[in-house]
């Protein structure tokens, strides 16, 4: 017997720990895995919900979010690659120029 | 008090007990058995010396591996050094738990299942391990801090992510002819007799060699073991690793083979059924008797393949999981459902 | 009474995987902590009786995504993360100003919620009936993902490619 708030609030902190993650830290990488973190807190609401409405569409939209991450995570690692290999730094702050 | 829960801890625990015993020499065995087909293959006899036709020689090389310096790196990024090979055996063994193994039977009034747990989503499940199987493989590569290692730890990691798709694919056509996930429905829907077994009576031979071929490659095995080829990358991801951790990696390896066997033979094989006969005893323990059996075939078929056919080069073997395996894949499950569709 | 220690012990972990995920200063441990998040979190879904996303999760986030993330982590060689310059104040009223958004969204959600509780097996969601949803209600979404994962294909493919 666990109140959905309790489950909400673990959402909550986590998402706002993926924010942190997001502007605190400076490598490529782990900014992304903050941005999967806060789609995780995302999901973690929608089954969340899905369970206490009894409505099986919440488990529907957790699997489209898990695809459109799916496909995010192919093309933003394509695009670090293609920055690491032009800038040889895997750091945002230098990812400062337009032109090198 | 059968329903009280600590019945069921209790029997959960003897079960886990008995089917860690029984996987554990099985797997040592099955490296026997390998030693001696391949010798035999190759027209020469295999281990001979140690015990009555070198049956132990598992205990010796148990032994020897035991005994023998552990290595341990400097350049190494321990914490991942040591944790890779645990990682690997620990999900290898994980992963048995949901196959069924007979019907229930009954131990003082108490209904036993001959499965650990039997899940909804026992398929999902093992496809859930088999993907995390891959962090095994790569973290022990990445951690050595070594070229072959890394090298063939990449290669392995693409390798069987490629793989696993052929793999979920080619079950999904069981899937449809089920309706379940559940390994003990899609037993329970086939019968007796090798006519009503998924692969002939559910038309689902097609299916049966793309999971062959995609077992074969998700666990490393000839003709698809560029990653840990000895001529080609050392030892490939385990170069590093002496002794009990290059055991563990070695006994993951085995163990993944025999859960593929299991898995198969459940799926497309009829699982335990086969023709029953006999009086009382015998027509209890029959059913056990064809499951080791068909799984005891696979075996073989994995040591017959690996005595004969040459090694995939890294691009052949990419370019037939993804141009040929999930084409193909994908086309038996379009067939089936279409057949399914029509039928009903 | 065993729902609620199993929430609080993988809610925890949860937690601390997160906050493992913030402190640690190379890549492949921050990898790791996320994987163990998403495998935590899987266990949560379990317990809300979502079997089948349960099982996605750890499939495809735990058992794909994160390969992807961990390969392009070996493939780069991604070494440790350098102090490069963050601003004082920043941190001074960044910090709290994160922990107050995470504050007042958990007030509103415990102060709108009242005293809804979710029971152990109350719910479960079946493959099936995920599977009819998708396939009949969600059907215009669920081609337009397959597209845009094609899309995704094609870019990370043409992205990816060396120039010769």
């Amino acid at each position: 017997m666990v109140p959905l708030s309790y489950y909400l609030v673990l959402s909550a902190i986590l998402f706002g720990l993926g924010v942190t993650g997001f502007l605190v830290k400076r490598n490529i990488i782990t900014l992304f895995m903050s941005i999967e973190l806060m789609l995780n807190a995302v999901n973690l609401s929608f089954v969340a919900f899905a369970a206490h409405w009894g409505a099986l569409s919440g488990h529907v939209y957790v699997f489209f979010v898990m695809v459109v991450a799916a496909a995010e995570a192919a093309v933003g690692l394509a695009i670090i690659i293609a920055v690491f290999r032009t800038r040889q730094t895997l750091n945002v702050d230098r990812v400062n120029l337009l032109k090198l | 008090m059968p329903n009280h829960w600590l019945t069921f801890v209790a029997i959960t625990a003897v079960k886990s007990a008995v089917l860690l015993g029984v996987l554990l020499t099985a797997v040592a065995y099955t490296v026997w058995l390998e030693r001696k087909v391949i010798g035999h293959i190759q027209n020469r006899w295999g281990p001979t010396r140690v015990g009555p036709f070198g049956l132990l020689q598992p205990l010796a090389d148990g032994v020897k591996l035991l005994l023998k310096e552990d290595i341990s790196l400097s350049g190494a990024y321990q914490p991942l050094y040591i944790a890779a090979p645990i990682l690997a055996v620990g999900l290898a063994l994980t992963s048995i738990s949901v196959i069924p193994i007979g019907e229930s039977i009954t131990v003082r009034g108490v209904p036993v299942q001959l499965q650990i747990a039997d899940v909804n989503i026992a398929l999902l499940v093992l496809l859930g391990v088999t993907s995390i199987g891959v962090y095994g493989i790569a973290l022990a590569g990445w951690s050595s801090n070594s070229k072959y290692s890394l090298l063939g730890a990449l290669r392995a990691s693409a390798q069987m992510v490629s793989y696993e798709l052929s793999l979920g694919l080619s079950l999904v056509g069981v899937l449809i002819l089920t309706g379940s996930l559940s390994l003990r429905e899609i037993v329970n829907r086939q019968g007796e007799w090798p006519w009503q077994w998924n692969v002939i009576g559910g038309g689902q031979l097609v299916a049966f060699f793309i999971y062959l071929a995609a077992a074969f490659a998700e666990t490393n095995r000839i003709p698809f073991d560029l990653p840990e080829g000895e001529t080609e990358l050392v030892a490939g991801y385990h170069t590093e690793y002496s002794s009990m951790k290059f055991a563990m990696f070695f006994m993951a390896e085995y163990t993944n083979m025999v859960t593929v066997a299991c898995v198969a033979t459940t799926v497309f094989l009829g699982g335990w059924h086969g023709p029953v006969f006999g009086p009382g005893p015998v027509r209890m323990a029959l059913p056990l008797f064809w499951f080791v059996l068909k799984v005891f075939f696979f075996l073989f078929l994995y040591i017959w393949v690996r005595a004969t056919l040459p090694r995939f080069r890294y691009d052949q073997l990419m370019a037939f999981g993804w141009k040929v395996l999930l084409p193909l894949a994908i086309a038996n499950v379009l067939i089936t459902s279409f057949v399914v569709a029509v039928g009903t | 009474m065993l729902h609620q220690i199993l929430f609080f012990v993988f809610a925890a972990v949860c937690v601390a995987g997160a906050l493992n995920l913030l402190v640690q200063r190379h890549p492949i441990n921050s990898a790791l902590s996320l994987i163990v998040v998403m495998g935590s979190l899987a266990v949560l879904y379990l317990l809300l009786g979502a079997e089948f996303v349960a099982a996605i999760q750890v499939i495809v986030y735990a058992g794909a995504i994160m390969v992807l993330f961990i390969f392009v982590i070996m493939l780069l060689n991604a070494g440790e993360e350098e102090h490069s310059g963050g601003s004082r104040v920043a941190a001074v009223l960044g910090y709290p100003a994160v922990a107050l958004l995470v504050g007042l969204t958990a007030w509103a959600v415990v102060r709108s919620s009242g005293s809804a509780n979710l029971k152990l097996g109350g719910f479960v969601g079946s493959t099936e009936g995920i599977g009819y949803l998708v396939f009949r209600g969600f059907l215009l979404p669920f081609e337009v993902t397959s597209v845009l994962i094609l899309i995704a294909i094609m870019g990370a493919v043409v992205l990816a490619r060396k120039e010769d």
